[in-house]
């Protein structure tokens, strides 16, 4: 059983809400930075990019992070994963980072993700913007900037997808043991 | 593309897929020495051990760099020094460092197959860092590496090893890794240093280097090894480098996007002359810059591997 979550209309709107809210909060986009998360955090802080671009006139660097060689898991893991590109071809000290990811689930990726960051750099702050937040969280972590909260079962498993990784666009909800296309 | 193997001995049994992905494992890694902090926590509480019998610098230091930046602890033994010396068999010395729960043994040793005895004698997963005139893979793997980094593809691809094939690992390595991914291979050298039937590893054999050096797009220069010339394989280290080394005149008739490749240690002037090695086409420190990045890749793979207890 799949739950559409939200459309392709309705990913944008967020989008764009999350680019007016990290002008908001941080009052422009002085010093400011976004660290895509590999892999589809990379298209999301690239949409992001493109719509605080449009909103402030004004380009802001994206930075490309793996964090896999960070994971508190990563000897347990039965499969290994696959080691991507980490791409930030900029100076950390003193930027205001907003890390970008699909979705926010148990913290941990973002954990890996602080972890990896401040190996790279001092940044002044680091904020998080997801565009699903789906609970559960383990870790005392919790999210800036949130495209859609969703109750979730563990069970199931949000996918995001992206035109330009999927070839479509929507965020669904299946159920683990069911078929999620 | 799931990687298995506890431990790398040769290229031969690789596939083309476990190739690529130690490649791509390796051109993300290659970001991790560019950094400031030169360190990942990928291999924290992990326990690497050089063994090696073999005099080596570079690999040595290479395998230790790579360790390092994973963050696993890595320990060097030589055999001069250490028990071996007093008659210690392989097999002790091996069982020895695996009691102190070591995971990953990285082995160089003057006998071919010793690598693979080792790998059937051990739990902890064994790397092979060159045994006798077998294979050497990590040093395939990186010189596969920088010619895909130079040349973008390796299909089609004209590599041509120079020097002496009999006795080299790394031709070895080289031909069964590079002819997965669909290179084309000649050896060139004199006829003593060929080794008989080599055809059939699908290479071309020339022993006249200026007649093909036109068509290559790799020379890839193997270091002669004068400690194992004692049969006399050719008349005089003279005679060798004026039919097979590179030289600023035999450079003219190579292609202009050429690249110059040497595993190392070099001998100026006999297989390489001074100014090809330090010319604009050499790449032979790109060479040892990405070994770090693909023994890094190699360590993470076979290391992350579980052991069947």
């Amino acid at each position: 059983m799949n739950r559409l979550i939200l459309d392709a209309p309705s990913m944008e709107r967020s989008i764009t809400r999350i680019a007016h809210e990290i002008l908001e909060k941080n009052k422009g986009v002085e010093g400011l930075v976004l660290i895509g998360i590999q892999t589809r955090g990379v298209v999301l802080a690239n949409r992001m990019e493109k719509a605080i671009g449009e909103i402030a006139k004004s380009k802001v660097p994206v930075g490309i992070l793996d964090i896999n060689l960070y994971r508190d898991d990563l000897t347990k893991v039965s499969e290994q994963p696959v080691i991507h590109k980490t791409e930030i071809n900029f100076d950390l000290e003193n930027k205001i980072a907003v890390l970008v990811d699909d979705v926010l689930y148990t913290g941990r990726t973002i954990r890996s993700a602080l972890d990896a960051l401040v190996d790279l750099g001092r940044p002044k702050r680091i904020e998080l913007a997801v565009l699903i937040d789906r609970g559960h969280r383990e870790l005392p972590i919790r999210a800036d900037f949130v495209g859609k909260n969703i109750p979730t079962n563990e069970n199931e498993i949000v996918h995001v997808h992206f035109i330009e990784t999927d070839k479509k666009e929507e965020v669904i909800v299946s159920d683990k043991r069911g078929n999620d296309r | 593309m799931n990687w298995t193997r506890k431990d790398l001995l040769s290229l031969e049994e690789l596939s083309k897929e476990e190739i690529e992905l130690i490649l791509q494992t390796a051109d993300s890694f290659k970001e991790v020495s560019a950094r400031e902090v030169k360190k990942v926590p990928a291999l924290r509480g992990k326990t690497i051990a050089n063994l090696f019998f073999e005099p080596s610098t570079r690999t040595r230091t290479s395998f230790e760099v790579a360790a390092k930046r994973l963050s696993a602890d890595i320990i060097n033994f030589s055999s001069s020094g250490s028990s071996t010396s007093k008659g210690e068999s392989l097999t002790d010395t091996a069982k020895n460092i695996e009691a102190m729960n070591v995971d990953t043994i990285v082995m160089r040793h003057s006998s071919s197959g010793s690598a693979e005895y080792l790998a059937r004698c051990v739990k902890a997963g064994v790397i092979n860092a060159g045994d006798g005139i077998h294979e050497h893979p990590t040093q395939g793997l990186l010189d596969i590496f920088t010619m895909k980094e130079k040349k973008k593809s390796l299909e089609g691809l004209r590599v041509c090893l120079i020097g002496d094939i009999l006795h080299s690992r790394v031709a070895r390595s080289n031909i069964w890794g590079l002819k997965k991914l669909g290179a084309k291979i000649t050896v060139c050298g004199p006829p003593t240093l060929i080794p008989a039937k080599i055809e059939e590893l699908g290479v071309e054999v020339s022993y006249d280097l200026d007649k093909i050096i036109k068509d290559q797009d790799v020379l890839n220069i193997l270091r002669i090894q004068l400690e194992r010339q004692k049969g006399a394989f050719f008349p005089s280290i003279r005679e060798y480098a004026a039919e097979y080394g590179i030289s600023k005149e035999r450079m003219k008739k190579a292609k202009k996007d050429v690249i110059i490749m040497h595993p190392g240690p070099i001998n100026r002037g006999v297989e390489l002359a001074a100014e090809v090695a330090d010319g604009p086409q050499s790449v032979i420190l790109d060479q040892v810059t990405n070994g770090v990045a693909v023994r890094m890749a190699v360590l993470f793979h076979t290391t992350m591997v579980e052991r069947l207890v």
